[in-house]
């Protein structure tokens, strides 16, 4: 893939800006397609730490959390337009992964857990009812001033075009490249020349400005949210079952498993949603056990190289 | 004031040694088999769940949930064991693949769950482990508390003997020390880590019975919270000591009770605080395994 340089990535960024501008003019639910691109973003913004690094970050939702409350904090103090809010979102959520970077010196399922715990400190503390003055305490906060579904429509869409565009860069570059070696062995990567510490770091800050990003638009569309709705760690788990399911580490995998599963909950998991639940309880293990590298693995397994 | 102390410490204490038994199969599980069993708390709740429905249909003493849990973990746990575990073992990360697979089977046993028992909270009788309260140091806790720490510390001494005085005991912590040596002298590795599994579980399931009176109640979506409160506990202690786990119960213990006499309203965030603390400030220290290599 590599020798193909960055068409691959333009590709697929292509296609994605086409698909989601066309669909909102033949099918009507915009706001599914709104929940479904968030799911897309969040699910590769997962997948460009979990699939370059190999840190699954079980408290992901925690970044999508601060994205919401910095960039809803800043529309109600500030008279900033809602875009430079929504940027405000996402470095609220960088500035909370500096101060989690430590977690990184923790491998494995010990970085995983500490991040879980990470983002229910975060939510208790903002959903507690003594900060009510600042955060709204459990009954959040209410923007609808700025209600604009449109326009958070395509800012949401501006996100998806950039996660995808990075997980491209990522598949594709020489950054690229030295994630991937430091995933398989960090030591010998460390002796090759590459900087494992600082390109690890920087793909944590981006993977968390995404969630912030995505954090802050999700909170402009909806325009009134508890704390629950933007740090239920149902959002984390649907992220990597979506991106387990794709296909960790590949471009396209995190946005078909997040688009196809994300039909299927709303096809039956809204209305049954322990049915739902069995469901990916399910598909996780028998993922784990048979296709550790989701369905786009089926592809490879067959010599077509997935991007 | 100062009865609102040793109320929260003599609490603290109780809590603690309880919240120990509640931690220890996690902490065997990952001891023994380097496999991090993440659906821990559901198991927990599933014990919770057994004896409630003892009580319930059958009039028994919720007690009768421990040696249910019993049962219950030998029949899902065996299965269970040879269905994932040596085939995680196999693979390229069993640590990080184990976690996520468990997460899985989480997530099956409390949709499961909901189908079964419903969603909602349940408690159990508050009479039926003794309707009154026993006092030290003019400190008055009911008597069910008193049970539950009797049950852990016969629970938790019990496995240190086996560990101490057993020679299923010894092969289990040949097979902690060392996976391979332990298989080259002998060991019937597989079958040790099968019964190290299922004491797991089964000691999560009869902790699970006094949740209802500790915790209040007992509903299908607790697991995920015990889960990482016993993460906490099983990280301040060290792993794969029994006596670690304790001094982890303790800290969270005391630390939870002082929490909700003084400040109440943040008493929920004491476990993932004592966690992300403990993880940064001694990634090494209290857990050896948990220090990347570059």
């Amino acid at each position: 893939m590599r020798d193909r340089g960055a068409w691959p990535g333009i590709v697929v960024v292509v296609l994605l800006a086409v698909v989601f501008l066309i669909l909102p003019h033949v099918y009507g639910n915009q706001s599914l397609l709104f929940q479904m691109m968030t799911f897309v973003v969040l699910t590769q913004g997962l997948n460009l730490l979990y699939g370059f690094t190999g840190y699954l970050p079980f408290g992901y939702v925690g970044f999508f959390g601060a994205g919401a409350y910095a960039t809803s904090l800043l529309v109600l103090h500030t008279d900033l337009p809602v875009i430079a809010c929504v940027i405000g979102g996402g470095i609220g959520s960088i500035v909370i992964a500096i101060i989690l970077g430590p977690l990184l010196r923790l491998s494995g399922a010990y970085f995983s857990i500490a991040n879980l715990a990470a983002s229910q400190i975060m939510f208790f503390v903002v959903s507690n009812g003594n900060l009510s003055k600042i955060t709204g305490g459990p009954y959040g906060l209410k923007i609808d001033r700025v209600y604009a579904p449109e326009a958070s429509y395509l800012t949401m869409l501006a996100i998806l075009l950039l996660a995808t565009g990075l997980a491209a860069y990522f598949r594709a570059s020489r950054f690229g490249l030295g994630l991937r070696a430091m995933t398989q062995d960090p030591v010998s990567a460390a002796m090759a020349g590459i900087d494992v510490v600082r390109q690890r770091v920087l793909v944590w800050l981006a993977s968390a400005g995404i969630a912030g990003l995505a954090g802050g638009t999700y909170a402009w569309n909806l325009s009134v949210f508890y704390p629950d709705a933007v740090f239920t760690l149902q959002i984390s788990v649907f992220a990597i079952v979506f991106a387990l399911f794709g296909g960790v580490g590949t471009v396209i995998g995190p946005i078909i498993g997040a688009a196809s599963l994300y039909l299927l909950y709303n096809g039956i998991g809204i209305s049954f949603p322990q049915g739902f639940e069995l469901l990916y309880g399910a598909l996780i293990v028998l993922l784990v056990l048979f296709l550790p590298n989701g369905v786009s693995s089926l592809l490879t397994r067959r010599g077509v190289r997935v991007f | 004031m100062v009865g609102l102390l040793e109320y929260a410490v003599i609490g603290g204490i109780l809590y603690g040694l309880f919240f120990s038994l509640i931690g220890i199969g996690l902490n065997l599980i990952f001891g023994v088999m380097r496999i991090i069993n993440l659906a821990h708390g559901q198991f927990i709740m599933l014990g919770g769940f057994g004896a409630y429905l003892l009580s319930r249909d059958l009039g028994l003493n919720p007690l009768f949930g421990i040696p249910l849990a019993i049962a219950g973990a030998i029949v899902i746990g065996y299965p269970l064991y040879y269905a994932v575990v040596p085939r995680l073992q196999k693979s390229h990360d069993p640590e990080m693949l184990s976690f996520i697979l468990f997460f899985g089977i989480a997530q099956i046993i409390e949709a499961l769950a909901v189908f079964g028992f419903g969603a909602d909270q349940r408690s159990l009788p508050g009479d039926a482990l003794g309707a009154g309260n026993l006092g030290v140091l003019g400190q008055e806790f009911p008597d069910s508390w008193w049970v539950a720490v009797l049950v852990s510390v016969l629970a938790i001494g019990g496995l240190y003997g086996y560990f101490a005085r057993t020679k299923l005991g010894y092969a289990t912590r040949a097979i902690m020390a060392d996976r391979d040596e332990a298989r080259a002298t002998g060991i019937n590795v597989d079958r040790v880590s099968a019964i190290a599994f299922v004491m797991g579980l089964a000691l999560a399931g009869a902790a699970g019975v006094f949740v209802p009176y500790l915790l209040g109640s007992v509903s299908p979506d607790i697991g995920t919270g015990l889960t990482t409160t016993s993460f906490a506990i099983i990280i301040i202690g060290s792993l794969g000591n029994p006596l670690g786990t304790v001094v982890g119960g303790l800290v969270f213990g005391l630390g939870t009770m002082l929490m909700q006499t003084f400040y109440a309203s943040w008493s929920n965030l004491v476990p993932y605080v004592l966690l992300v603390v403990i993880v940064l400030i001694r990634p090494s220290g209290l857990l050896g395994k948990a220090v990347r290599h570059a």
